[in-house]
């Protein structure tokens, strides 16, 4: 039955993985060597340097500057969009009328483009034009009146980070729901007739149940906490906010790169950022280890 | 396709001590999803209702509903503003690279799912790194072998470069697709005289349609969002800036506001994006979720 076959292997293959071998596997090998190179852009002047676009980055405050933010991301991302998206989720199955209203309605801001969801927000913040602050005087708090929340650098990464939240708890709580559509009802049922209360359902068979799919999407967020690239660069004009407040990893990164040229030591920074989430990655999945629960 | 959201309202009913501990605790639910949903859904409305009033509406009564439509702003989104043709731009990015990547991607998991060979669990492994990697790593030297095949800030650059980044998922999600189809339709083909290249096309790929379908949700979604690379790769000076995307034109639209000031009409622009995603969604909703979920849930 095999005649032919190794042609429509070959013809089958070639294409795809030429054009992943030229625009992803070379870019990404490429960016293994170029991180220990003082490189302007000009091929001609490409020069090693072993480490020492890592000690820079060590002394770098610019750069632990945006790393911490991208720290504090990973702090508050995964337990807040976890915890409610668990809890939205979970009164679902509650016997909910007009259920579905409501889960399209959390997922909307997931299908729309990060750029619109920062633009949108822009207009929300805004000091003047913005509805937060309209709504704000409704309460008469006073030193809130025309309160910058993206000019100010005590208030910009939290409300960028409230964005963050704002758009993802709705695609998380679809992802659990679905899980839980596959746990058997006779172990509800079973519980119940025990005397268990929703609480203890909830966390003695639910969390236990949804388990993998919980560790999936910490995965998804603690990188997501590593990104943030688009909606940290449209809330803030590119700035990384003021007195870079908002910098992230990537946005850095990107006008290193892109505005001072320093092609080399951008990409020593994207190596470091591969290394943390390859490491945060690893963690979570060893620090949520558990036994498999078959069912 | 079944939906996949619906909960089982009969399975987990609340364990009530009363019939009034049961209506509070029902109350109480109905008041927090009640809230979110307000919460996602105003800023929206709030936006959309901005987008027809006058400027001196948008300063001065933000609560206010518009006195008179401004469907002006609409036009000069439109045209001034330049939204269409962003528009435009990205379509003619998003439809070529969608069909190829959908296509490309069939045709290597169906070699990588049906046959044995050698290479075949390199090629596979190394189609799964393209999954891990950030994105961020590949920008700088991706850009410079972009220069160097003059495909900067050309539709077919930003295509290919599409094409490439989709294919480890799509790949990976259609192989486990076509691992499911059983071998016997190949063996039942062949006898009947079909070569290899009709058993893919005529037997297998129609079969795949349920995959094909989810992916093409799935990679439909992050193309027409993605800024990264557009970003990267179309860089256009700011006053020719005709190779734009939906994404990058928005951005732009934005920033600048800081010179000139037209807020009806970026309301207007995001309108214009905003409106017809939603009911897109509207319309396909569980295929989206299941499309948008798929990673999740097979990863």
């Amino acid at each position: 039955m095999n005649r032919g076959k190794n042609g429509l292997i070959v013809s089958f293959l070639a294409l795809p993985v030429a054009l992943y071998t030229l625009f992803v596997l070379v870019p990404y090998g490429a960016a293994m060597v170029l991180g220990f190179t003082r490189w302007s852009g000009l091929s001609a002047n490409i020069r090693f340097n072993g480490i020492n676009n890592f000690i820079k980055l060590y002394n770098d405050d610019y750069f632990w500057n945006a790393l911490s933010h991208n720290g504090i991301a990973l702090v508050v991302l995964p337990p807040v969009v976890l915890g409610t998206a668990l809890f939205f989720a979970f009164l679902f199955t509650q016997g909910i009328r007009f259920s579905r209203f409501f889960q399209i309605t959390f997922f909307f801001p997931q299908v729309l483009s990060v750029v619109v969801v920062a633009v949108l927000w822009g207009f929300i913040y805004h000091p003047t034009v913005g509805v937060l602050n309209a709504v704000i005087d409704i309460f008469g708090i006073q030193q809130l009146t025309n309160f910058p929340w993206l000019g100010n650098p005590k208030t910009v990464f939290g409300s960028v980070l409230a964005v963050v939240i704002w758009q993802s708890i709705g695609f998380y709580m679809v992802l659990f729901i679905a899980g839980m559509q596959s746990i058997p009802s006779d172990y509800y049922e079973a519980a119940r007739i025990d005397g268990a209360t929703s609480w203890t359902l909830f966390w003695r068979v639910t969390v236990p149940l949804l388990w993998d799919t919980i560790r999936t999407a910490l995965i998804f967020l603690a990188i997501a906490a590593m990104d943030l690239f688009a909606i940290v660069l449209v809330m803030t004009n590119g700035t990384g906010g003021p007195s870079r407040a908002a910098d992230v990893v990537p946005t850095y990164l990107f006008s290193t790169a892109f505005s001072d040229g320093q092609f080399g030591y951008a990409t020593a920074m994207g190596l470091v950022l591969l290394l943390l989430v390859l490491v945060l990655s690893v963690v979570s999945l060893r620090f949520t280890a558990r036994e498999a629960i078959e069912y | 396709m079944a939906s996949v959201t619906t909960p089982r309202e009969v399975t987990q009913p609340v364990a009530r001590p009363s019939r009034l501990g049961a209506i509070v605790s029902k109350i109480i639910i109905y008041l927090i999803l009640g809230s979110w949903a307000i919460i996602v859904i105003f800023p929206m409305l709030w936006s959309v209702m901005t987008a027809f009033k006058t400027d001196q509406e948008i300063f001065f009564s933000p609560w206010a509903l518009p006195a008179v439509p401004q469907w002006d702003n609409f036009v000069r989104a439109w045209t001034t503003a330049r939204i269409g043709e962003f528009l435009v731009n990205t379509l003619l990015i998003i439809i070529p690279s969608l069909f190829f990547t959908l296509l490309l991607s069939a045709m290597a998991s169906y070699v990588l799912a049906r046959f044995e060979f050698r290479g075949r669990s390199i090629i596979t492994y190394t189609f799964l790194v393209g999954m891990i990697f950030p994105l961020f790593l590949a920008l700088v030297p991706l850009y410079f072998v972009m220069q160097k095949l003059h495909l900067l800030d050309t539709f077919p650059g930003l295509i290919l470069v599409y094409i490439a980044f989709s294919l480890p998922f799509t790949i990976f999600f259609l192989t486990n697709f076509f691992r499911t189809l059983p071998k016997e339709l190949g063996e039942a083909a062949t006898i009947d005289g079909a070569n290899q290249y009709d058993i893919f096309f005529r037997v297998y790929l129609p079969l795949t349609k349920p995959g094909l379908v989810t992916m093409g949700i799935f990679n439909f979604l992050g193309q027409w969002n993605q800024y990264i690379l557009p970003n990267t790769l179309m860089i256009t000076n700011e006053s020719g800036n005709t190779h734009y995307v939906l994404s990058q034109g928005l951005y732009y639209l934005q920033a600048k506001q800081f010179y000139q000031s037209d807020w009806s009409g970026l309301f207007a622009a995001v309108a214009i994006v905003m409106v017809p995603t939603l009911l897109i969604y509207l319309i396909f909703s569980n295929q989206i979720e299941q499309g948008m979920t798929a990673g999740a849930i097979k990863g």
